[in-house]
């Protein structure tokens, strides 16, 4: 069918995306990945023993990333690389390359012999236990 | 030339709210977020790079039809602040759609998903392919 529709929003659309381009993606080269903000964005949180640090990193292998921990400081250094391909051409780069590296405080001490962090689906999910002097105690209160 | 494919979607391209969720539900639901994606196009196929942190194959629907490319991913785990010390992003699903302006062999498009990266590959029809004209000496 050879038919054409107007789609007017399909057309505010490619204006804006133009606008877009114009204004922020200049096309300067830039990583994305290392301007936006803080990268990569993180969730914390806690229960009694542990607390657990959480980031989107999709299409990153274990061996891309480094992960410190120094005192209360957790550091996350990794980088991921575009795809590589001969000729054709880039219509749309949205997604974020190069490197990266964040650190953060972290707000009680932790045992860092008992960090542990795993890699699924493009979700890292760190462990990092407290040490034994900052986990709260129950005290057993006796009756008489 | 122009691009021959577009979004439908608005140019925020990533953590776009949807705001039907935040009104009138007592129970805060995940929002539907926008993936990034990179677009390629070769001389035999267009390749699409999205990134779905979190959804694995059984949750991930990529449909083809009447022009329209769609890509949704269901993301099971949330994350709902409870003892947060530090909340720097939201999770929810993913949800994006393209028009497909070129003929693709609908046939024949593939996906992977790999560690939160879905990698489309949409052949083209044959008569989309750019041919090389052979000129004869006389």
């Amino acid at each position: 069918m050879l038919s054409t529709r107007w789609e007017p929003w399909t057309e505010l659309d490619r204006l804006s995306r133009e606008m877009d381009r114009l204004f922020h993606r200049g096309g300067n080269g830039q990583s994305s990945l290392a301007g936006a903000g803080s990268v990569p964005a993180l969730n914390v949180w806690e229960d009694d023993a542990n607390l657990y640090a959480e980031a989107e990193l999709p299409g990153f292998a274990f061996d891309d990333l480094n992960i410190y921990v120094l005192g209360n400081q957790l550091t996350i250094q990794g980088e991921r690389r575009p795809p590589q391909h001969e000729g054709g051409s880039w219509h749309r780069q949205e997604r974020g390359y190069g490197k990266f590296s964040r650190m953060i405080e972290l707000p009680t001490e932790i045992n860092a012999d008992g960090v542990s962090a795993e890699l699924n689906h493009g979700i890292l999910h760190i462990t990092l236990p407290k040490t034994e002097a900052v986990k709260p105690r129950r005290i057993e209160v006796k009756s008489t | 030339m122009s691009t021959t494919m577009t979004t439908t979607s608005p140019s925020e391209t990533h953590s776009t709210n949807d705001p039907r969720f935040d009104s009138g539900t007592q129970k805060p639901m995940s929002p539907t977020f926008q993936p990034r994606f990179d677009i390629w196009e070769g001389d035999d196929e267009w390749i699409l790079y999205g990134d779905l942190p979190g959804v694995v194959c059984d949750d991930l629907v990529v449909t083809f039809e009447n022009r329209q490319l769609s890509v949704h991913g269901k993301v099971g785990r949330c994350f709902d602040g409870e003892n947060a010390l530090c909340s720097e992003y939201r999770v929810g699903d993913f949800q994006r759609s393209f028009t497909v302006g070129e003929a693709i062999n609908s046939e024949a498009i593939s996906a992977e998903l790999r560690d939160g990266v879905l990698t489309l590959h949409l052949p083209k029809s044959d008569r989309a392919k750019p041919r090389r004209i052979e000129v004869s000496a006389t």
